[in-house]
């Protein structure tokens, strides 16, 4: 047996005694670049969700929605602040994980590449979008990338208020004028088939779900998050009193879940491909905002090291 | 402008150094390492260590140190640095046999 295998026997023995792994512990090289892949793309999903909701702050109806959807954003760039440190672990820059995702070369969750084109967008967001990032995320904080884990724990710890604070707003319009409630039912019809998309291609086209379950990566495949997020969020429309836009939705009483309509998986991978309604505008606001910002970032470098110098200068003197 | 030159090179990587920030969470607790961030300097990551790290009463107070002046055990030595404490069990109490209806001890 040569040392290499040795070593992945130890490292998968120890994944399923459910150790965790830590960043200077010895790990396959597909592990490493798996983690930062996910990592960073995780990463990357929270720092440009920003935009879609950042659209709405200056237009919020009230204060009290404005300083919700404003603590909600700013959780949101602490989020991806948690995931960068976390791949940042795994011994890639800060500033090669920002040009992976200003060149393209890296991926953020399609969800974003939508547009919200009404305040009940911000809910809809809130409700399914929030909501099923929080399944995948109660996942993942028992993955076995410890750094990775650890992370989880502290967003979830924040989401639940993104989820209910999006619930409310839904809620608010539903119960509001006929018009009020259109417009939640337009932003659900809209934002119905993306948030399924969110958890990505079906089992039997996602090649890497076994990997990534062996190694404790994921614990549930696409297909079984996707039906815990549908089961949970059914009756919580037909609470609201607004139609899924899917007539093949059904409680199948056998099976103990919903059944649901094909997901247009075309539209899906155009999407994951660049063809989606906002994709070119993200990423164009991303490399704006960078480049735009590079001044201060250089001025605060410098400013820096000045008062370093002065403090030196003191102690000599 | 000679000096200005000299100090772009210094810069020449234009990440800001790592921060470890360490939280207290409430007082009669240890500070307890929470996470890491990049920052120009001390008092930057101290700053951002508060909006990142306590936005919701998280801390009373924050430790920040540069990643790089941490000095860590390698796993790799984790045998030789560890393994020596696992036989001896004679540091623990109850490896000591007391009768039972002896109290207090
Ligand atoms: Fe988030
Ligand atoms: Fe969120």
């Amino acid at each position: 047996m040569s040392p290499e295998i040795k070593l992945e026997d130890a490292f998968q023995a120890r994944i399923d005694d459910e150790q965790k792994i830590e960043p200077k512990d010895w790990m396959p090289e597909k592990y490493r670049k798996t983690h930062i892949r996910q990592i960073s793309q995780h990463a990357h999903s929270e720092i440009v969700g920003m935009l879609p909701e950042g659209n709405w702050i200056t237009r919020a109806p009230s204060l009290r929605r404005k300083v919700g959807l404003l603590a909600k954003v700013q959780d949101e760039a602490g989020h991806g602040l948690y995931l960068y440190s976390a791949a940042e672990t795994l011994g890639i820059s800060r500033d090669e994980l920002f040009d992976q995702l200003h060149t393209g070369k890296a991926k953020y969750s399609s969800i974003f590449n939508y547009p919200t084109l009404s305040w009940a967008d911000i809910g809809a967001i809130g409700w399914l979008v929030d909501g099923a990032a929080i399944i995948n995320q109660v996942m993942l904080t028992r993955t076995s990338y410890g750094p990775y884990a650890r992370a989880m724990v502290r967003i979830c710890k924040e989401e639940s208020f993104h989820q209910r604070q999006g619930y409310e707003i839904m809620l608010t319009l539903c119960q509001g004028t006929p018009e009020q409630k259109a417009m939640a039912q337009d932003a659900l019809n809209r934002f119905w088939w993306p948030s399924l998309m969110m958890f990505g291609p079906r089992d039997a086209e996602s090649p890497n779900t076994e990997q990534s379950v062996k190694w404790k990566i994921k614990r549930k495949t696409n297909d079984e998050l996707r039906q815990q997020f549908i089961d949970i969020t059914a009756p919580q429309a037909e609470y609201l009193g607004i139609t899924i836009p899917d007539p093949d939705l059904k409680w199948n009483e056998e099976r103990g879940h919903y059944d649901f309509g094909e997901i247009n998986w075309d539209e899906f991978w155009q999407v994951v491909k660049g063809n989606g309604p906002c994709n070119k505008e993200r990423l164009q606001a991303r490399v704006d905002a960078w480049e735009n910002g590079a001044w201060v970032r250089e001025a605060a470098v410098a400013y820096g090291n000045k008062k370093e110098k002065e403090s030196i200068k003191v102690k000599t003197a | 402008m000679s000096e200005s030159k000299n100090e772009t090179s210094t810069q020449e990587n234009s990440q800001w150094p790592l921060y470890e920030v360490f939280i207290r969470s409430k007082n009669g607790l240890e500070h307890r390492h929470v996470g890491s961030l990049h920052a120009s300097d001390a008092e930057m990551a101290l700053e951002n260590a508060r909006d990142v790290y306590t936005r919701r009463q998280e801390g009373v107070s924050i430790w920040v140190v540069e990643s790089k002046n941490i000095t860590a055990s390698n796993p790799e030595n984790s045998g030789e640095l560890f393994e020596p404490a696992k036989d001896k069990i004679y540091r623990h109490p109850t490896f000591y046999e007391l009768p039972i209806e002896l109290k207090h001890i």
